[in-house]
């Protein structure tokens, strides 16, 4: 589903974290957002999500406006950077939540929820740990229970925010593998938060560099190193 | 063997046994002597100055107030601590101030704080009056007062705990298409339990112990406002020492049996509670 983000503004007690940012994300793609840290691109993950509000602009998704729809009904997937994981729930729990709380006449049937969860398990290849508590999963673990949970409802977009941030380098670099193929095969439009700017440009079709709260380049990775479009951006990815 | 981080076995053995010879001498010796002193006449004694009419409507009152006091301030503390820990607004420090308050002064000023408010002299006193509705010197008087002085209780239990879990889950749950009160229930609520449930025990341990702020609203009207700890205070002074104790041990009683049921509810939930991370 393409998203478009328009003219988007948002201050926090007088200082701006977001001066109008303009994107547009096509159907299917994978974007990283990247920065230092007090860029902005955080903020814009959460207003695209519907965690936080725009004081400006326009939130659009397959061109409909959902700058004012709530969180719940925005039918995104949200991976936290810390998983955000409910720690007095089972891994099977955790995944069926989204499906558990939904309207008695949309839910599915306990069968069916049970199928899914077993169906999630397997898509990141973590079956059979359905009984264990989050404390008993290591890091790792956590960030692919946190992203079956987020597609637990077949969202059409899924945001992440820095998904690999709290991980060591080498499930760092399994787990990007993992939710590349992921997102291939279930056919999401995916944008990540990270600082990490080789991260970014491993992953991302498209990354946006965020700097003061202003996107200074949109582009392919590939065209960002070609031509960086500013001194900020020569010195960032150097 | 000598334990690498540990002390000489002198000094160790030392540092147990004051522990314990202090533990014995402020809290086991006391709480021993209320139950000696109470069945020193005999069970027939015991029995008599516990099932006396004044004992009972004693009994009756505190458990009234209790069952008044400990829901009000379990819901208000739940939605001060929610508010406190999940969500940034102006005056917040404040708030938290206020909900302290109660801690900070004493309980006769709780206490006189009602009779300057409600009291005869009082600035709604002769509106009241005129009205017909009693307020001091009476049931209603003593459960404002004990609601006063056990308000921080739940609230002050929750805040910290609420405000290290931080707002994540709650988000997670809204991203996962949860409304505000389905994410209140099924992850904030569960996941506060044990301190709810600490906070709970607390607030009803002092709403049925609270003597100051309660001995200046209550009037001490034999049979009528007079709750458990006031009526021992009345009896002690009446030099009847045995039916005093008597009371004073129910009350004790009532605390030890709380604290049996927290012990209990910790050891069937251990797997859980391991399993959270408490």
């Amino acid at each position: 589903m393409t998203i478009t983000i328009d003219n988007v503004a948002k201050t926090f007690q007088a200082h701006s974290a977001l001066n109008g940012v303009s994107m547009e994300v096509s159907d299917g793609a994978f974007v990283a957002l990247l920065g230092p840290s007090g860029s902005g691109k955080t903020t814009l993950l959460r207003i695209i999500a519907g965690l936080e509000s725009a004081d400006a602009g326009h939130i659009l998704f397959g061109g409909e406006d959902v700058t004012d729809r709530p969180v719940q009904n925005r039918g995104i997937g949200f991976v936290f950077q810390q998983y955000a994981l409910f720690r007095h729930m089972t891994v099977a729990q955790n995944i069926a939540f989204g499906l558990n709380v939904m309207k008695r006449s949309q839910r599915p049937s306990k069968a069916e929820i049970r199928a899914r969860v077993e169906e999630l398990l397997a898509l990141v290849q973590l079956p059979g740990l359905g009984e264990r508590y989050p404390a008993q999963l290591s890091g790792g673990q956590r960030q692919r229970i946190a992203l079956a949970r987020a597609l637990a409802r077949d969202p059409k977009i899924l945001l992440l925010d820095e998904p690999f941030g709290a991980l060591d380098a080498k499930v760092r670099r399994e787990l990007r593998g993992a939710l590349r193929e992921i997102h291939d095969r279930v056919g999401l439009t995916s944008i990540f938060v990270t600082h990490d700017r080789e991260e970014a440009f491993a992953l991302a079709d498209q990354v946006a560099i965020l700097n003061g709260g202003k996107i200074e380049q949109y582009a392919p990775p590939k065209d960002i190193e070609a031509a960086p479009a500013t001194d900020f951006i020569r010195e960032f990815i150097s | 063997m000598r334990a690498a981080t540990g002390e000489p076995r002198p000094v160790r053995a030392a540092l147990i046994l004051g522990a314990l010879a202090w533990l014995a001498l402020v809290i086991l010796l006391p709480l021993g002597a209320v139950f000696v002193e109470a069945l020193r006449g005999g069970w027939a004694a015991y029995r008599a100055a516990v099932f006396e009419p004044d004992a009972l409507s004693a009994i009756k009152l505190t458990l009234l107030v209790a069952a008044i006091a400990v829901p009000f301030n379990t819901v208000f503390g739940v939605a001060a601590a929610w508010t406190i820990a999940k969500h940034d607004f102006r005056g917040k420090d404040f708030l938290v101030s206020l909900i302290d308050l109660p801690f900070s002064i004493s309980p006769v000023v709780s206490g006189l704080i009602y009779i300057l408010v409600f009291g005869m002299q009082g600035w709604f006193g002769p509106w009241l009056r005129e009205h017909d509705i009693e307020i001091i010197f009476a049931v209603p008087g003593i459960v404002l007062a004990t609601v006063f002085v056990t308000f921080p209780f739940v609230a002050r239990e929750l805040i910290p705990l609420m405000t290290a879990q931080g707002r994540d889950e709650e988000e997670a749950a809204l991203t996962l298409g949860a409304g505000g009160w389905q994410t209140f229930s099924r992850v904030t609520l569960p996941n506060i339990r044990w301190g709810l449930l600490y906070g709970v025990l607390l607030t009803n341990a002092r709403a049925m112990g609270e003597f100051g702020a309660v001995s200046v609203v209550s009037g001490h009207i034999r049979g009528e406002t007079n709750t458990m700890p006031l009526h021992v205070e009345v009896l002690y002074n009446e030099y009847n020492f045995v039916a005093a104790f008597a009371v004073a041990s129910l009350l004790a009683g009532l605390a030890l049996v709380t604290l049996a049921i927290k012990s209990f509810l910790e050891w069937r939930h251990r797997d859980a509670l391991a399993a959270a991370g408490h």
